[in-house]
């Protein structure tokens, strides 16, 4: 387990390199994911406004 | 075929589509990269000259492969809504671009850790390098032109040409390991000679391949739904669709 996370002495390049990619990859999804549920929710609101105006 | 383009380039129906197809790109992308992970981490032999460090290889070059598909797809998109006048164009490349500036940004920081043990420096002013800190730079001034406009067909439009302009970096990028002198080393794979990688430590690279190309379609949905929402947020589909949706 050791020798596996030292990476034969380039262990800190490799488990960087791993670490920022997944944050980057779930972040992105994050972001998306949010960007996405805000626009419905403005959506929403200004579809109920207008029915209420209607009304 | 025809019939299914002009069938998916109508906003209500590519919204739809977009739900349904997500999670269909979701999980098997999380799966793919959990077991491309295990086969590059654990599985695939450590390199006979770059050793164990050679594994940085598994997420820098999907994503770098990545960061000039996504341009690519950006620049057809942005061309398409140019000349056939799609609205749905328009917002397919305008949600490519913040998914590609993160590609090239995971591409650029990687390359450079893995540079530092490989040729002794962070960063160098090599042609592959310096044209792939090109791509992001038009990947934000895409995004910052798109948003110094109030008016969306305005930004469209605007954006849509820079974005065609800049392809001619995708090449650029490709090739610049064979047309010059680059530190960079050569291509791997390749479509027309055999790999010049073992089969051991090429299918974690292939497979991860697959699974960055599955997470880019699943943003993507989400990116293109959240486009179509703001653009279309008077049509009457939408407040039909909308109202009684949770968030």
């Amino acid at each position: 387990m050791k020798e596996f996370l030292s990476m034969s002495g380039y262990g800190a390049y490799v488990w960087s390199c791993y670490g920022i990619t997944a944050l980057v990859l779930i972040g992105n999804f994050w972001s998306a994911r949010r960007d996405r549920d805000q626009a419905l929710l403005h959506a929403k609101r200004r579809a109920q406004a207008r029915q209420g105006e209607d009304a | 075929m025809w019939l299914w383009f002009h069938k998916l380039s109508s906003p209500p129906y590519a919204y739809r589509t977009a739900g349904r197809l997500r999670p269909w790109f979701l999980w098997p992308a999380v799966i793919a990269m959990l077991i491309a992970t295990y086969g590059g981490l654990v599985m695939a032999p450590a390199d006979y000259q770059q050793k164990d460090a050679f594994r940085i290889i598994y997420v820098h070059a999907p994503s770098a492969i990545l960061s000039l598909m996504v341009y690519t797809s950006m620049a057809i998109a942005a061309a398409v809504g140019v000349i056939w006048r799609i609205k749905l164009a328009h917002a397919v490349a305008a949600a490519c671009a913040p998914v590609g500036a993160w590609f090239t940004v995971i591409t650029l920081l990687t390359g450079s850790i893995y540079g530092k043990p490989m040729w002794g420096t962070w960063w160098e002013w090599d042609p592959r390098l310096t044209s792939e800190l090109i791509l992001l730079f038009l990947y934000l001034g895409y995004m910052a032109l798109r948003a110094s406009f109030d008016d969306t067909q305005r930004a469209d439009r605007a954006s849509a040409i820079l974005a065609i302009v800049g392809v001619v970096n995708v090449p650029i990028v490709k090739y610049s390991v064979v047309w010059w002198n680059s530190l960079h080393q050569g291509p791997s794979i390749s479509k027309f000679a055999k790999p010049s990688i073992d089969a051991s430590m090429l299918w974690p690279l292939l497979l991860m391949l697959v699974a960055f190309i599955l997470y880019f379609l699943a943003i993507l949905c989400d990116r293109v739904r959240a486009e179509i929402l703001k653009r279309e947020r008077d049509a009457r589909w939408l407040s039909e669709t909308v109202v009684g949706a949770q968030p």
